[in-house]
């Protein structure tokens, strides 16, 4: 694990066509400094495991006004109209799963899990096309694990191990991101020394994390702040 | 806020709940659910991982405590966080008992879609399809018609269904249904509704069980 001074220098090792994971339920736990300078690298042909892709022209929303997503993995892109439009127009793919779904595919990919089966979606427009199968006379629905060459993620506070903590309701994906890529950058609020945190409260192990940054984006009652 | 029609059928929703049951809400009129139970005695779990929800004054507002809507809510006494997979393995797992949704139509077997209409830009579906799988009983809170009129309860849902799963319970601004036996039966008028006008707006059959 390895602090870095900005999110630049700590996401110069995302290249094109990547998959990206990105944590955050709508702008609640959304890593979003690492969201606004992923926004302005020369990338492109990404693909975006995240439930949501933003607003329109606002965080990852910006990301696909400038045509630098390929596909989007996610359960709601309702909120950014821009998603829908993109994707009558055949400039984006999308793989819509259920929220269940996109959460433990992540949690698998990070577990050594290959697929596993889930009520979720049997018989609906969102199975169409998958394995099916019957265990203790009710029907299950194969899904597969996914996983990233890249994790972002906010978390509350990072120890100088890389250990984190998390808050309140903007963990959601974070954790499980953080075990499923190749390469997890963590954007916190704090950092402090190793044995601060309490042990028993750690949420995401150092073992998960490669790279920390601190937060210079905030969500406040007033919206997203900058500071530092 | 929210208009006098969808206050009445969440105030109505919120009367099928019991004592310390664990009840997820979804998206619009079950929101307002909310409002009216008694946080002592039912604990609200949030897809986006919270048990223990609460209503929360202004002044008190954290950015980072929001309800599956993104709305900001309070934590009640005993409130607990958890990632989204620990969130979904209790809505997929049987561990909530009720969940109460919002639905786009529904149909004579009681089951709903609500996710996708074909040929617009709605493309999300959330947590609806686990809930659906998942909760114990699910309860769905709709205005009878659309803004032009047209039936919600139909005989076949014309959008994609959400899921296999019938649903238990139909509380509209004109009746409450509940589903029983393959059939669903009109157990209650709301409050000014008679029943020439649920018989005129509702296409699905029904049975008249109105005691």
């Amino acid at each position: 694990m390895k602090f870095y001074n900005s999110a630049e220098e700590a996401l110069e090792c995302v290249q094109s066509g990547q998959t990206i994971m990105v944590g955050g339920f709508g702008l609640v736990g959304g890593p979003l400094t690492l969201i606004d300078t992923l926004v302005e690298l020369d990338v492109n042909d990404l693909t975006i495991i995240s439930n949501n892709l933003g607003e329109q022209g606002q965080g990852l929303g910006k990301l696909l006004e400038q045509k630098k997503v390929k596909k989007a993995i996610g359960s709601y892109f309702t909120g950014n109209r821009d998603v829908g439009d993109a994707f009558q127009r055949g400039e984006i793919d999308i793989e819509l799963l259920p929220q269940g779904t996109l959460a433990e595919s992540i949690r698998a990919g990070g577990a050594g899990i290959a697929g596993y089966y889930t009520k979720t979606s049997f018989g609906t427009d969102l199975a169409k096309g998958k394995e099916t199968k019957m265990f203790k006379d009710e029907e299950y629905v194969l899904e597969e694990a996914l996983q990233a060459d890249v994790a972002i993620i906010r978390a509350y506070k990072a120890d100088t191990l890389g250990n984190l903590v998390y808050y309140k309701t903007a963990r959601n994906f974070n954790p499980l991101m953080a075990t499923a890529a190749k390469t997890v950058i963590v954007e916190v609020d704090e950092i402090v020394e190793a044995g601060e945190l309490k042990s028993d409260e750690i949420a995401t192990p150092h073992l998960f994390v490669d790279r920390v940054i601190l937060a210079k984006k905030v969500l406040t009652k007033e919206g997203v702040v900058e500071h530092g | 806020m929210a208009n006098p029609i969808q206050e009445a059928i969440a105030k109505r929703a919120a009367q099928e709940l019991e004592q310390g049951q664990i009840v997820n809400l979804g998206i619009g009129i079950p929101t307002l659910v909310a409002n009216y139970v008694d946080h002592n005695h039912v604990y609200l779990h949030t897809e986006n991982g919270m048990l223990g929800v609460e209503d929360v004054l202004e002044e008190d507002i954290d950015p980072n405590i929001v309800n599956a809507g993104k709305f900001a809510v309070g934590e009640a006494v005993g409130a607990s966080y958890f990632d989204s997979a620990a969130s979904f393995a209790m809505i997929r797992g049987g561990h909530v008992d009720v969940a109460i949704l919002g639905v786009l139509q529904v149909d004579e077997h009681a089951r709903i879609a609500n996710w996708a209409v074909p040929g617009k830009n709605i493309i999300g579906v959330g947590g609806a399809m686990d809930l659906l799988v998942g909760a114990r009983k699910v309860i769905v809170t709709t205005t009878h018609t659309s803004k032009d009129g047209k039936s919600k309860i139909l005989k076949e849902c014309k959008y994609p269904i959400t899921s296999t799963r019938s649903v238990n319970t139909i509380i509209t601004d004109l009746a409450v249904f509940n589903y029983i036996d393959g059939q669903l039966h009109l157990v209650e008028l709301m409050p000014g509704a008679d029943l020439e006008t649920v018989e005129t707006n509702t296409e699905a059959t029904f049975v008249n069980s109105l005691k």
